[in-house]
Formats: structure tokens, sequence, C-alpha cells
């Protein structure tokens, strides 16, 4: 199972920093992404972003695990160099993470 | 307004979330929707500082290139239905943006239209020699050479426009939000420090100011979440009530689908700390947000909690920084991922070879590594080479783009497609000052 089968994301950005919201499809899944969706997984599974640190909000209201990747972005938009300098498509490569079974 | 005919529930439509963004949906919107307000969000981070550049070589540009294309559109039917609009359009030049809006109504034969620019953000020459530590990374204003620096003014300047009788609002550099939030508190009445109103009123105008993103736009992931009609996407409205809690939805009609995970989506959009979203009038704790179905395309919000507005107001600095040149080619068939790594060994080595002074410099070959960051990987049937790199001057970076042309005839077999782009940077940083270094003020006119 991936994460995709129980999650969706949206990923956004603040300068150099990049956001990515990973929510459960359903309620019951949850708790699963509460407890196995760490920070460390995320930066296993995005190996070679490297950001500086990773800050976690969990928000139960929303089913959702927000991750917040500073220094993730090459300097930014404004200057990176990469071709997807915004990492909009990061939450989606996110989602390919190898979540076992259930 | 007078207390005793304020509203108790307000329409505010969403008629634009980014500059290039469609504009039918905000014809739509004002023709179905029934709205009070519409607010058009164009203004990205850097855009402020490009229009600035603009500016400067045209006194009357350095507002939105396409602010006359928007208002031809929606400015007769806006006006014939009572529907006020707020936007930030005004970029670099808001008292030029209203001159161009109020040519475009004497143009459209609309007399006694009244209009406003919300002046202030602009606060270059305030900090001219001063120097504060950047927010966003290490350094302080004294490492850059500023082009432009704007405060993100709040909602209250924007109210008291509409307060004073404006139809139409250009501002410059103000909170995103806040141009939601600006009709709220002119429509209620709500208090500069009624924090608890003002943070939910700011995550309406959060959820609002995407447009598009809200309703079905950068959602659809066919087969897993599919969207209905994205050729027609509606941009999304709120219903608010005074105490600032509200319904989503969109009119009937207009594609996209307003669900709950496509609103949970952008309720968290590029929020950080969700328990303090910074803004110029409140700092909006999102922790307690909560959305629920009530029919299709029909969300209600409440829960936000708000606190005391921060003592500073963020700047966003434009600056020069260098310029970036790119070039790419394609390879296909077997072996293309070999042929794409052969070309970019072999621009790294003319690159060390010319001694070209850049400052920083990218290979990727897209299709296997430019976006991609996870180990995943594949044999693709086709990849695109690409190098780019950043230098001081143009005539470095433009050298990048020769270099990727040259494997046509230099490099490995079967090379196609060359493109070559050159482009000055300019980057934006962010500092704090002091409120009352910023003193907003608001011209009127009528055309």
């Amino acid at each position: 199972m991936r994460l995709r089968d129980i999650a969706h994301a949206r990923t956004g950005d603040k300068g150099d920093t990049s956001q990515i919201c990973v929510f459960a499809r359903h309620a019951d899944d949850f708790p699963r992404l509460e407890r196995e969706l760490t920070a460390q997984r995320v930066a296993d599974h995005l190996t070679m972003l490297k950001p500086r640190r990773i800050e976690r909000h969990v928000l139960p209201n929303l089913g959702a695990v927000n991750f917040v990747l500073h220094g993730a972005l090459s300097g930014g938009v404004t200057r990176s160099l990469a071709l997807d300098a915004h990492g909009k498509t990061l939450g989606a490569q996110l989602l390919d993470m190898e979540m076992g079974d259930a | 307004m007078s207390e005793s005919n304020r509203m108790t529930r307000i329409r505010i439509g969403a008629g634009a979330g980014f500059a290039g963004d469609r504009i039918e949906p905000a014809v739509e919107l004002i023709e179905k929707g029934e709205l009070d307000y519409l607010c058009f969000e164009c203004l990205a981070e850097r855009t402020i500082a490009l229009a600035q550049l603009a500016r400067q070589r045209d006194p009357a540009s350095g507002y939105d290139p396409r602010l006359e294309k928007r208002m031809r559109a929606v400015l007769a039917p806006a006006m014939a239905r009572g529907v006020r609009i707020v936007s930030n359009m005004g970029a670099a030049n808001p008292l030029a943006a209203m001159q161009a809006a109020l040519g475009v109504a004497r143009d459209l034969g609309l007399k006694g239209i009244r209009m406003a620019a919300v002046l202030g953000d602009d606060v270059l020459s305030a900090i001219s020699g001063q120097d504060h530590p950047l927010i966003d990374r290490d350094g302080s204003l004294a490492d850059i050479t500023p082009i432009s620096a704007n405060a993100y003014l709040g909602a209250f300047p924007i109210a008291r426009a509409l307060d004073e009788g404006a139809q139409v609002i250009f501002t410059g550099r103000v909170c995103d939000p806040a141009l939601f939030l600006g009709p709220m508190i002119h429509a209620f009445g709500w208090a500069q420090d009624d924090w608890t109103r003002l943070a939910r009123g700011t995550a309406v105008g959060h959820l609002l100011e995407c447009a598009g993103q809200l309703t079905g736009g950068y959602f659809a992931d066919p087969g897993v979440k599919n969207v209905p009609d994205l050729a027609r996407l509606g941009f999304p409205l709120a219903e608010v009530s005074e105490d600032g809690d509200a319904v989503l939805t969109k009119v009937a009609g207009s594609g996209g689908r307003l669900s709950l995970a496509s609103a949970r989506e952008q309720a968290m959009y590029e929020i950080l700390d969700p328990a303090r979203y910074l803004q110029a009038d409140v700092v909006a704790d999102f922790t307690g947000l909560s959305l629920t179905e009530l029919g299709p395309d029909r969300i209600a919000v409440a829960g936000a909690q708000g606190h005391s507005r921060p003592e500073r107001l963020k700047v966003s600095v434009g600056y020069r920084d260098g310029f970036i040149g790119e070039g790419q080619i394609t390879y296909a068939g077997p072996g293309a991922v070999a042929r794409g790594q052969l070309a970019l060994e072999i621009v790294k080595e003319r690159i060390a070879m010319l001694g070209l002074p850049v400052d920083d410099i990218r290979y990727d070959l897209i299709g296997m590594n430019s976006a991609n960051v996870t180990a995943r990987a594949g044999d693709p049937a086709e990849v695109r080479a690409r190098v780019a790199a950043r230098a001081l001057d143009a005539a470095t970076a433009a050298e990048i783009g020769a270099e990727v042309e040259a494997l046509y005839l230099n490099g490995p077999s079967g090379g196609g497609g060359v493109t070559t782009s050159l482009r000055e940077v300019v980057a934006v940083a962010s500092v704090l000052i002091g409120r009352d270094a910023v003193s907003p003020s608001i011209l009127h006119e009528v055309s």
C-alpha cells in the first residue's frame, strides 16, 4: 500500500520553505497517518531534497499532518535554478511512499 | 456606514487567484453569484519588484499589465449589479492603476464610478540607509541593493476606502486575505482588536484568495480525485455572517467541485505553523478550524481563533540577483538516458574548459531527476537534458544556452528540440519594520 491509497496532499511554498500538507481520505486512516507519517520518514522518502529542518504539525480537525521543510527550495522561487522552483510536485512525490499493509 | 444599516450577511467572490488567472469566471460570478464584493488577488511576491522596474522606465506603468483587460470585462456588469471590486492589481503603482481603470470606465461610457487607490505600502525610501536582518535566510539588508520594498498592509485601509464610498479599489502590497477581510470590516464594523472575528474573516479570505484552487483547481488526480469540467472551472464565493462564520460555495452550472477535500487542502495551503498565521491585522490560529459539508458545493467554515496582531509588519524587498541562463535538448529511443547523461557531461567539461564564472549551476535529466527527489527510477522513452546556471553578468549566463545548442552538431546522436533562455533575476527577501514607518493613505476619483 502506498500513501496515495489513503491520503491526498497539497504543496505550497514561502520563500525557501516548502510546505506539504497530507490529508487522510477517510477519518479511519488519520490515526495511522499521525502515527506513521513522521518527519524522518518524509525526509527519507524525499531523499534528494535535503531540507535544513522539517517541522511537523498535526491537525485532527482537518485529518491532516502538515510538514514545513525549511531550506528545501534552493533559495526559493525567485532565484532557484530548479525546473520546479516552487516545489509544487513534492506532495505528489510524497504520496508514492510505501506504507506497508494496514 | 452607520449601525442601523449594517448588513448581517454579505457575499464575497474571488475573481482571480493570480495575475495570469482566467477572466470569464469573474464575469460568471458577477452575473450569477448575487455578490456584494468581488476581490481579485493578482500580486505574487516577486511581481511587485518587477512592476517597480517597469515604473522606473515609465511612471504611468507599474500596475498589473492585465488590469485593463480584466476591467473591460467586469466593470459594466459589476456596476450594474452593485458589486464592489477590490484588487491588489495596483502592484507598484496603485494610483496609475486607478487612472487606467477610470480610463476603461470612460471608454465604456460608465460615468460616476467612484474609485480609490490605497497607497503607503511602498517603504523603499523609508528603509534606505536602515539595516534589518533578513527573516527568511541569513544576512541583512546591507547585503543586498533593494529595488523595491513593500510592506504588507492590512485590511483596514481597504475598509476605510469602502466606508468613504469607493466602488472599485486598487491596492499595492497587502496581505492577500486582507482583500477579502476589508469588505467584512466595512460591512460589519469589526473593531481593530476584535481578534476572533478578524481571524475568522482571515480564514475565509485565505480560503478564497487562490480562487479556483478552492473549487477543484490544483486538485484533480484522475482516477483518485476526479473533478468535472475544469475547462469551465467556477471560482468560489463566501456568504459571510457578521460573526465571521461563512459558507463557501460556487454558482450553479459552473465547472469544478467544492468538496470537503478541496476545501481542506486550500485551508492549509501555504500555512506554516497553523497556530500562528501571521497577518498585519491579527495572528490567526487555524488549529480549531472546522469545515463541514452542508451539501453539494457548500462548505461551512468556522472555528478560527485570533490573537493580537504582530508588533511589526513584513516587508518584501526586491533586488537584482544576476542572470539565469538555461538550455535544454531532448533525446529519445533506446539509450536516451545514457545519451542525455553524456550531453550533460560534455557541457560540464566545456564550462570548466572555458572557465565560465557561474555562481551556481544545475544539471538535470527531465524525465529522471529534474523534479523527482525520490529514489524512484525508470527507463523513460525520452529525456530532456537541461543545464541552468546563475551568473553575475548576462554574457556569462547566455553561454549556458549556447553550449547546449552546440550539442546539436558536437554532442551525442539524435539530440533535438533545443531551447535556450536568458533572464535577469529579481529576487525577493523579507524584513520586519515597525508599524510607525508605514502610514497608508487613500485617494479617490470618480469616472
